[in-house]
């Protein structure tokens, strides 16, 4: 029972415990350019990384930021930076840099109200697409929401454990709500966690993937590999090429490293779904204000459940369509003018009636507007 | 046959490289090649950045730890590789273009931080990858494609922008001034500090043509005629990195 007395009861904001939960994965560089509502993860990443031997260096913009914790990455070191709504817009190109090149490295996306400047300290749910589809080509995605303060801590570590795995950069999509959401969250042990740590193999060419094996097994720079990362398509060992043949290859290998894996990457909840007639889905801050929904219609006699996407993307379509076929209406309840509610259509392709309900106003749903819908 | 630097420092297997024939690039790498064998560091440890541009695939051919990255940004991703890993040799190589249009920003913070990493310029005074459209650099009056009238945008000088910045070393080189540039890319990187090494390459393909320089040949002449290498500054201050551990340090960070 050792390891049970060393759980810490905290209180904590959701920022500041997406940057415990990065510390604990082993997060020891940030790159940030302040914006609300995400301040508080760089602040935070200000205050404990020196106390852990990391670094912290606020960037001249969020393009830098970027670039420096891929720079770092590459260094071999867990890297993270967060934002909201204009910094997530500048990262883009880079992101797409760090997936082709296969660089881990996790993002904190705190989203506030759009387009533009918007509400910059509203919540929103705006940035859905953009985190699939933000940057310019095709390329593999992956994207967790968390809907309580204590998930922010568990689900940081999972994004970092998921980049170093499929080694590709991982977004932690929470929202204003949660971020600023202040609640008591169990730390664990440190020795509880399970950590994924980067695996290596530096006898064979930096970009192969061995059999058997989901990503590449290049060594961090520094270790006597001296291999080349480029954005440009590039062959096993590294080095461009007009090829088309390896740009398809490579570019499908990468979506397959989602596509083929996506029970491992994907998570969800659900509640009450072994009676639910109205499913409601939700995610994210939005998440607390269905759960309430629920319960105030279950107790009027109304079967409403409800199924929340831990992971984003990929996105659980098998899980959808499983689900529709029992229930008489879906009721998806989003932050924005609906995003994720297009993928839920798409899954289920007219099986089941679906509500909509979006706010783009920087006000959040309530929990007696998702009732009324059940 | 090539010389033991090239054979030591360049990736044979990625020649022959992009460069037009008399780009100014070459001599460049070259020079770099010759200024790492003479400071003595380990290949492994050295970790050598680049943007995009015909400069920039210098960072596919030369034998070391190569971050080839993004328009711009290769100062921003050096600075992360530096600051994770201080015991690496960080160089950025880089364009006109890419290290003060696009990239301006990331040149003047990273001077203005005096984090250690040696920046050069492979200075062509035009865009050559998108094929000659003007730079920050390029003179006033002078042609490009994007400046069919010539061009009137005053230029940049890249070395004094990042002395007011706050870049620590600061010298000014040629692909014909072969041994002054060597010694200031030596001394660059020798010094703990920012330092940039603006060196004018050129690029006959398209500055050349379009203003009338002549070919390599001449355009080497013109470098000869018109350029003197210059130590524009060497001075020593507070290092970003080795500020930033007095606060680990101070914290028994990790112990
Ligand atoms: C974001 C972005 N914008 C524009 C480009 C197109 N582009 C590629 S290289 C380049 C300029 C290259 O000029 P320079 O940096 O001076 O280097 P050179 O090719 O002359 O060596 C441009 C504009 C790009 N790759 N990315």
């Amino acid at each position: 029972m050792a390891a049970k007395q060393k759980e810490k009861r905290v209180l904590l904001q959701g920022n500041e415990a997406c940057v415990e939960g990065a510390i604990a994965a082993g997060m020891r560089f940030f790159a940030g350019y302040p914006i609300t509502p995400s301040t508080e993860v760089a602040e935070q990443a200000a205050i404990r990384l020196p106390q852990v031997g990391g670094r912290f260096i606020q960037m001249e913009d969020e393009i830098a930021a970027m670039a420096a914790i891929i720079g770092g990455s590459a260094a071999g070191v867990k890297s993270m930076t967060a934002t909201s709504g204009p910094g997530f817009s500048l990262k883009q190109e880079n992101l797409g840099y760090a997936a082709f090149a296969e660089v881990p490295c996790v993002l904190i996306n705190v989203q506030r109200s759009g387009p533009s400047t918007g509400l910059p300290t509203s919540p929103s749910q705006g940035d859905i697409m953009q985190a699939r589809w933000g940057t310019h080509g095709d390329h593999p995605v992956i994207a967790l929401a968390p809907a309580t303060v204590e998930e922010c801590y568990h689900l940081t570590i999972r994004c970092f454990n998921l980049s170093e795995k499929y080694r590709m950069p991982v977004f932690l999509m929470t929202d204003e709500i949660i971020g600023h959401l202040r609640e008591g969250i169990v730390i664990p042990d440190p020795k509880t966690l399970k950590i994924e740590n980067r695996k290596i193999n530096k006898k064979i060419p930096p970009f192969a993937v061995p059999k058997g094996e989901i990503a590449p097994q290049s060594a961090p720079f520094g270790q006597g590999q001296r291999y080349n990362i480029t954005g440009l398509v590039h062959r096993e060992d590294g080095f461009p090429t007009n090829s088309t043949t390896i740009a398809g290859e490579l570019c499908t290998r990468l979506m397959k490293k989602i596509e083929d894996n996506v029970d491992d990457i994907i998570e969800y909840e659900e509640r009450h779904l072994e009676d639910a007639e109205v499913i409601v889905i939700a995610y994210g801050g939005t998440t607390r204000a269905a759960t309430k929904a629920i319960e105030l219609a279950r107790a009027k006699g109304k079967k409403a459940g409800l199924f929340r996407p831990i992971t984003i993307w990929p996105f659980p379509a098998k899980r959808i369509q499983e689900i529709a076929k029992k229930a008489k209406k879906f009721v998806v309840a989003e932050h924005n003018y609906g995003q994720l509610v297009h993928e839920i259509r798409l899954a289920t392709k007219d099986a089941v009636p679906i509500e909509f309900l979006g706010k783009v106003d920087g006000t959040i749903i309530m929990p007696n507007e998702i009732e009324e819908l059940i | 046959m090539a010389s033991p630097i090239i054979k030591k420092y360049i990736r044979e297997g990625t020649l022959p490289h992009i460069w037009c024939g008399g780009c100014g690039h070459g001599i460049i790498m070259r020079n770099l090649a010759v200024a790492i064998e003479n400071l003595g560091i380990d290949r492994d440890k050295v970790c050598l950045v680049s943007g995009i541009g015909c400069s920039s695939r210098i960072a596919g051919y030369m034998d070391f730890n190569t971050l080839h990255t993004t328009h711009g940004r290769a100062v921003a991703f050096a600075t992360g590789v530096k600051v994770a890993n201080p015991d690496m040799t960080v160089i950025v190589a880089a364009g006109d273009g890419d290290i003060s249009a696009i990239g301006g920003n990331h040149l003047i913070h990273a001077a203005r931080r005096n984090i250690d990493l040696t920046v050069i310029v492979m200075n062509n005074d035009i865009y050559g990858m998108t094929g000659g459209q003007f730079s920050p650099t390029t003179p006033m009056g002078d042609l490009a494609t994007t400046a069919p009238y010539g061009n009137v945008d005053r230029p940049f000088d890249i070395a004094k922008l990042s002395v007011g910045a706050g870049a620590t070393y600061a010298a000014k080189g040629s692909a014909y001034h072969v041994k002054d540039t060597t010694k200031f890319i030596q001394e660059g990187i020798a010094h703990k500090g920012f330092a940039i090494i603006d060196c004018v390459s050129s690029c006959p393909t398209y500055y050349g043509r379009k203003n009338k320089k002549g070919g390599a040949v001449e355009m080497m002449e013109l470098q000869k005629k018109n350029f003197v290498p210059e130590r524009l500054l060497e001075r020593l201050e507070p290092e970003w990195i080795e500020e930033y551990d007095k606060t680990i340090r101070a914290m028994k960070g990790g112990k």
